[in-house]
């Protein structure tokens, strides 16, 4: 019984940086960036938020940081991939191992590594917290709760907005974008950074409001799991918010098989998630969904056309 | 008669790569009237156009736009000044409604409100307009389940509603069925009556006789003349359009008696989309060349693929007399039987670019086990063949024969791919365009190539848009017109009896 209660209670701390990661990728990949590089951004974050607790011992602060370190990372992959039209998969894969060595050296450097903070403290929403079994469900911290207003305000923007509606312009066909006057380089670099600051808040979430410490490369593969978390969910923030759960669930029940006694290596614990995914994944190509949902120009440089 | 002017364009110049595309060229049209600029392909009517709607930058010249001097520095500052093209190549956003594509083009008209409520004002301005020109367009619909002629309505839809007083049509009834276009076209006359002023951009000349209050005829980048179309007899029309012989009859080859019938074609019709071929018939005698002339898109891309064995979506008979159904053979009966093609798009379809020369010679043989079988390359086999074929055909500029196919000229690389088609005697030659973008020297070693594969009693297709290159080459002509062939010719052949058919149907 305390098994399904705590499980269950641990899923959103596990499912929200998958969601929050996957959100970020799709704003930049529906302007037709393919974007690679979140488990890199993801560490960014994370590094940066704890540096910033250290030092400023607040959390908004913390994550507001971590936000803006993601972005600012991302301006060089934005250089990368929007003005030296480098390809994007090779760019994505770069910047991830960039910040890895970025994420390790800045963390040993300045100390912040195995430091403890304190996170921020869990808000029982009343009466849904008395619920048995599910109760736990909802004694969270604060941007466990901002998560789907987030969404909610993001799927606004993008579907229910001018701007979003160039921005998937962009994404879909970028020469009659920019016939219709739209900046597509612009639009493209927002896309960017706007996806690298949440996803940078979903590393930070990990760091410090999750494990509440600073290891070196303490991402451990959700980057990925996000990346592909886009491609089963097409593209659509509540496709992706309902499989960062799914992928939350599993997650959170694999300590709880441990903690119950069952006798599991290490490292099938290690490889569990990716094993899913990549069940997932078969799965989702097996069940020959429609892939037009996928944005038409993604992963392509923009060029303008000189003559037809 | 003196109707105000809309645009004028005086003395216009304009170069692409050091090829002249537009030479010292005068246009003006007037308001309420339908325009036709009529010229053959790359007379420069697009390029002309495209200044006009503020693509391109002129080199020299002046732009006039209600008879006061503009200077344009892209094409929002046209659309700005009521100038709205509609390009041959539809600039939609697929998955987006045809509302939401509209919305998407008025960013410099600026409407306030939340985006619902924009939305719901284009829906209503597009509902107003349908109701008033008549097009059957649901602003709710995703661009992706319209009709090629239903989303070139979206195109001029969105123009209009960008307020254009000009409407610039680019080739519009290249893509539409005959009724589709006569409908259009009712319709843009019906905006000139209203006072607006619309270029049509052509190449068809009864578009120009049914549907044009005047008519400026461009050849060679220099508009020619301009003239009300009912002023002239077709006859001269079709003389300005296509120009004075420039053929230099040069064909010593006597009179041939052509040989027995190698290739019999049968009402060849495509089976998808609109009707690129349409019920085509034609025989292909061995020691000929018939040449197929032809306004572009009438058929002849749709032709040599099937032709070539390029899929391409068709019924209908392509019978080799004595060698069985042409569209089932492969790759290597189609060698074995000595068909030799050389596509127009020598690049993508008949060279592989980053493969040597060598290679891109051996792939011709390579099923036939003459390289070695499938587990080991005879290199030195390759080699020599291919040294040989290079002399032989006089491909320059071959370095190394491990140099990049991609890396020769265009002429070169014409020159390789007649080189492999050709390294066995060819007794079934098609050929489209082969001497599209070559200079002098390299047009005449291709054209050599064919007329001596002729002489050697091969049967050759050549498919071209180059009535010249048609007139030099051919024994008999077949003139192609909405994917049939609509009248044969036997040289010597009536230059001008071939331009009339050409245009004359559709």
């Amino acid at each position: 019984m305390d098994l399904i209660t705590s499980w269950i209670g641990n899923i959103p701390e596990f499912a929200v940086p998958f969601a929050l990661a996957a959100l970020g990728l799709i704003i930049t990949e529906k302007s037709g960036v393919l974007a690679l590089g979140a488990e890199g951004l993801m560490l960014v974050g994370a590094v940066a938020g704890i540096g910033a607790y250290l030092t400023f011992e607040q959390n908004a602060i913390a994550l507001i940081m971590a936000m803006m370190a993601a972005s600012v990372v991302s301006l060089l992959f934005a250089l990368m991939v929007l003005v030296m039209r480098i390809n994007q998969v090779i760019s994505g894969l770069v910047l991830v191992f960039f910040c890895q060595g970025l994420s390790t050296l800045v963390g040993t450097l300045m100390g912040w590594t195995n430091q403890p903070v304190p996170g921020l403290h869990a808000i029982a929403l009343w009466p849904l917290s008395e619920l048995p079994y599910v109760g736990r469900f909802f004694v969270q911290n604060i941007v466990v709760y901002l998560t789907p207003v987030i969404f909610l305000v993001t799927v606004w923007a993008l579907y229910r907005s001018t701007p979003g509606l160039r921005l998937r312009a962009v994404g879909e066909n970028p020469q009659a974008s920019d016939a219709a006057g739209i900046p597509v380089l612009g639009y493209r670099l927002a896309a960017i950074v706007v996806g690298a600051a949440l996803i940078g808040l979903a590393g930070a979430f990990i760091s410090v409001l999750s494990t509440k410490l600073w290891i070196a490369n303490m991402t451990g593969g959700r980057g990925w799991i996000a990346v592909a978390l886009v491609i089963f969910a097409r593209w659509s923030p509540w496709k992706a918010l309902a499989g960062a759960v799914l992928f939350g669930c599993i997650e959170a029940l694999i300590p709880q098989l441990a903690a119950s006694g069952i006798k599991l290596s290490q490292y099938f614990v290690f490889m569990a998630p990716y094993a899913i995914t990549l069940g997932v994944m078969i799965w989702v190509a097996a069940s020959k969904r429609d892939t037009s949902s996928q944005p038409a120009d993604l992963g392509t440089p923009f060029i303008r056309e000189e003559r037809t | 008669m003196s109707k105000p002017n809309a645009i004028q364009l005086t003395g216009v110049s304009k170069t692409f790569d050091g090829f002249k595309a537009l030479a010292d060229a005068d246009f003006t049209a007037k308001w309420g009237e339908v325009h036709a600029l009529l010229g053959e392909n790359g007379a420069g009517k697009s390029s002309l156009m495209n200044i006009v709607a503020g693509l391109y930058g002129p080199e020299g010249g002046s732009l006039f736009i209600d008879d006061n001097p503009v200077k344009l520095r892209g094409p929002k500052e046209a659309a700005k000044l009521g100038i709205g093209m509609v390009h041959q190549h539809f600039k939609l956003v697929a998955p987006f409604t045809v509302a939401e594509n509209i919305l998407l083009n008025l960013g410099h008209i600026q409407t306030s409100g939340l985006y619902r409520e924009r939305l719901r004002r284009v829906s209503e301005d597009i509902r107003t307009m349908v109701d008033r020109i008549g097009f059957n367009i649901d602003p709710d619909t995703p661009i992706h389940r319209l009709s090629i002629a239903e989303q070139q309505r979206v195109e001029i839809l969105k123009v209009l509603l960008a307020g254009a007083k000009v409407l610039i049509l680019d080739e519009p009834t290249a893509v539409l069925t005959e009724e589709e276009a006569e409908s259009l076209l009712t319709t843009v006359q019906g905006f000139a009556r209203e006072g607006a002023a619309v270029i049509l951009v052509t190449h068809k000349m009864n578009d120009v006789l049914r549907y044009a209050d005047q008519v400026t005829i461009m050849r060679g980048g220099r508009t020619v003349t301009s003239l009300r179309p009912d002023s002239v007899s077709v006859d001269e029309l079709v003389r300005l359009t296509v120009g004075e012989s420039t053929t230099h009859t040069d064909q010593p080859s006597a009179e041939r008696t052509p040989g027995e019938p190698y290739l019999r074609v049968s009402d060849l019709t495509s089976t998808a989309g609109r009707r690129a071929l349409n019920g085509l018939d034609l025989t292909l005698n061995r020691g000929e060349i018939y040449g197929i002339a032809g306004v572009g898109g009438n058929g002849q891309s749709e032709l040599a693929n099937a032709l070539m064995g390029i899929p391409e979506p068709v019924q209908g008979d392509m019978e080799i007399i004595g060698g069985g159904d042409l569209a089932e053979l492969d790759a290597a009966q189609r060698r074995a039987l000595g068909i030799a093609s050389i596509p127009a798009d020598r690049y993508g379809s008949a060279l592989a670019g980053p493969l040597s020369i060598a290679d891109n010679f051996a792939l011709g043989d390579i099923h036939s086990g003459r390289y070695g079988p499938f587990w080991y390359l005879k290199t030195r086999a390759i080699e020599a063949d291919a040294t040989k074929a290079v002399h032989q055909f006089d491909v320059q500029g071959v370095r190394s024969l491990k140099q990049k196919a991609a890396l020769l000229s265009g002429g070169n690389a014409q020159k390789l791919v007649i080189a492999r088609e050709f390294s066995r005697p060819p007794r079934l030659v098609f050929a489209h365009s082969p001497s599209r973008g070559l200079d002098v020297k390299a047009t005449e070693a291709v054209r050599e190539r064919l007329r001596a594969a002729r002489n050697d009693g091969a049967a050759v297709l050549l498919i071209s848009e180059d009535l010249d290159e048609v007139m030099a080459m051919a024994d008999r002509i077949g003139v192609m017109s909405a994917g049939r062939i609509v009248a044969e010719f036997s040289r010597p052949a009536d230059r001008q009896a071939i331009g009339q058919a050409m245009v004359n149907h559709v």
